[in-house]
């Protein structure tokens, strides 16, 4: 019978969502399940994962080098742990794509990225070239490595549980690579994987300033803010808002896109939303083609007249 | 020091791929191939700690069909010194790769290794870290920055939530995110002198490491279809769509 262990991605104070998406993944697959907390002064965490329904132990280990733990530290304590389980999960954010390849490596086992289904204990479903196929894959190792695409589960629901939490001994910090330091973006805007609506912009803003509009329209739906990679390029927004192939993968409720043409690698962080809206002043644009309510319209008109109608009744 | 690039040969990213009736992969006979975008920002991040006097030589390395020859070519004309094939008609998985790598590291002895952070064909984001683990080395992955010292490398990393920074003793292993550098175009001239530059062929057998996969892909299919929707006329139309019948906001 399969035996799960998953890795939690939490920031020492919550359970991170991919986490959640990642426990449902390992309902599919079925067994036991346990969860491997490990952090700085995280107890609230490790006590949130016991919560997790479906979950027979939470493995707490704390230590100061896990508070922003490095790749080498992270797959030190788990490659260890490993050997006692048939499968090795965490969610395929940076987090987890950082360390769980290492862990593999040092298994040597082969690693399955970014699930998006289970077909059985063994076998599972990925996307490849940039979501323009969908491969199921076997795997022939004793112990699957895996990472879970968040958008591809439902998140487990966080209360019902009661595990009994262990406390693990840390590994020594490994003194080849240290965490110097940390600039996260803060926003008081839903997280984007995790966003119900998401409005994203891309070139055709024509400056930072003008993401504002975008902003706008976010903060009156209760939505996140995204943006195609031009719009990054270009200054006009942060990293981290990259959605796309090589960015983040959402699938909100509503995906608004203004701006933005719909090159392949910026569907494939997208078109899993359930309803698409799409704002180009282009007709031909290739985004029409998947989106399921298109607006040709200059957005420099359309977003602030979008913005007083939803201010109308709703 | 020297800097060892591994370079894939994949199928170009302006190409729209299409899946084999027969379920067995994608199409790849008579479709445009180039060098892995990330693999080329991992080139021109070394060529540049090369001018930057960094760096005394870039070894650009390929696993693959005698194809990926031309990749290795294009890697040096951008700047690369020397290339190695390790051919192969096997297509080899993340693990395996690493585990050549690992060999020729053994062998050329580099300070460090740039690779791409992930093949835009198997998507994996595996290898470089892969490699990491079997040399023993410390990792910087997804970097958007890299600042080489003589005993350590500073690197900044794209993450979820904005960026980290870590800094790894050498010798050490980079993969690269889009937003390092841009890489440069290829002048004809150095197309030319790249024609000249040593690319040795050895054989993948000659490494003597496992490279059997351990992944069997039992099927490749088209992801559902989104149909496409409608046109609305008007913001106001719009609006009236999602609140009734999408029913969304
Ligand atoms: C390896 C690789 C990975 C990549 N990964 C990603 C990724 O993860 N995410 C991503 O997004 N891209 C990615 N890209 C880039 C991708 O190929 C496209 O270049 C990018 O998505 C284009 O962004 P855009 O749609 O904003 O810009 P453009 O393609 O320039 O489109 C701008 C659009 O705005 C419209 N527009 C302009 N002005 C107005 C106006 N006033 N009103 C209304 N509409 C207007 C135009 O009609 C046009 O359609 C990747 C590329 C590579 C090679
Ligand atoms: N066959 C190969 N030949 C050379 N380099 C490779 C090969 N496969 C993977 N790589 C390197 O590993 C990186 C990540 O690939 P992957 O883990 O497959 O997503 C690539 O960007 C390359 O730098």
């Amino acid at each position: 019978m399969a035996n799960v262990l998953i890795i939690a991605e939490h920031d020492n104070a919550a359970l991170g969502q991919g986490t959640l998406s990642t426990v449902t993944a390992a309902a599919e697959i079925g067994g036991d399940v346990d969860v491997l907390v490990a952090g700085h002064d995280c107890r609230s965490v490790a006590d949130a994962a016991a919560a997790l329904p479906g979950v027979a132990r939470v493995l707490h280990s704390e230590a100061p080098h896990y508070e922003h733990p490095t790749a080498e530290d992270m797959a030190a304590l788990v490659t260890e742990l490993a050997r006692g389980y048939s499968h090795v999960l965490a969610p395929a954010s940076t987090f987890g794509k950082n360390f769980l390849p290492r862990v593999a490596a040092g298994l040597d086992v082969a690693m399955v990225s970014d699930i998006v289904g289970v077909e059985s204990a063994d076998t599972f479903r990925r996307p490849i070239y940039a979501g323009n196929a969908i491969a199921t894959v076997q795997s022939q190792d004793a112990i699957k490595v895996v990472s879970v695409r968040a958008t591809g589960f439902d998140p487990a629901a966080t209360e019902g549980g009661s595990a009994a939490v262990e406390s693990l001994e840390a590994m020594p910090h490994a003194d080849i690579a240290e965490f110097v330091d940390e600039s996260l973006t803060s926003s008081d805007r839903p997280e984007l994987t995790a966003a119900e609506i998401v409005v994203s912009g891309g070139r055709g803003l024509g400056s930072g300033e003008n993401f504002q509009l975008i902003e706008r329209i976010a903060d009156r739906l209760g939505a996140a803010v995204g943006a195609s990679r031009a719009a990054v390029d270009a200054g006009f927004v942060p990293n981290d808002y990259q959605v796309g192939q090589t960015g983040k993968i959402v699938a909100p409720k509503l995906y608004i896109a203004v701006g933005i043409s719909g090159a392949i690698q910026h569907l494939a962080g997208m078109k899993d939303s359930k309803v698409v809206v799409a704002i180009n002043k282009d007709e031909e644009a290739p985004i029409f083609e998947i989106a399921d309510y298109g607006l040709v319209a200059d957005l420099f008109e359309a977003l602030p007249e979008l913005e007083s109608e939803l201010d109308k009744t709703g | 020091m020297k800097v060892l690039v591994p370079v894939k040969r994949v199928v170009d990213y302006n190409v729209k791929v299409r899946v084999k009736a027969d379920g067995s992969g994608v199409e790849t006979a008579n479709v445009k191939h180039s060098m892995n975008p990330f693999d080329e920002i991992a080139v021109e991040e070394a060529v540049r700690l090369k001018e930057a006097g960094r760096v005394e030589e870039i070894v650009a390395v390929s696993l693959g069909e005698q194809s990926s020859q031309e990749t290795l070519r294009t890697a040096l004309a951008m700047g690369a010194d020397r290339a190695i094939l390790v051919a192969t008609d096997e297509a080899l998985q993340p693990l395996a790769v690493a585990k050549a790598l690992a060999a020729l590291v053994e062998r050329e002895q580099p300070g460090l290794v740039i690779a791409g952070k992930q093949a835009i064909d198997d998507d994996a984001n595996q290898t470089a870290q892969m490699l990491a683990a079997l040399l023993g080395w410390g990792q910087g992955t997804f970097a958007c920055g890299v600042e080489l010292g003589d005993d350590a490398v500073t690197v900044s990393r794209e993450v979820d939530g904005g960026t980290q920074t870590v800094r790894l003793k050498l010798p050490a292993v980079v993969s690269t995110d889009l937003r390092l550098n841009e890489p440069r175009y290829v002048k004809l001239p150095n197309i030319m002198k790249a024609k000249k530059k040593q690319l040795d062929v050895i054989d993948a057998g000659e490494l003597g490491v496992d490279l059997a996969p351990r992944l069997t892909t039992l099927n490749v299919a088209e992801p559902p279809k989104r149909q496409g929707g409608v046109k609305v006329a008007s913001v106001a139309e719009l609006v009236e769509k999602l609140r009734n019948e999408a029913k969304v906001i």
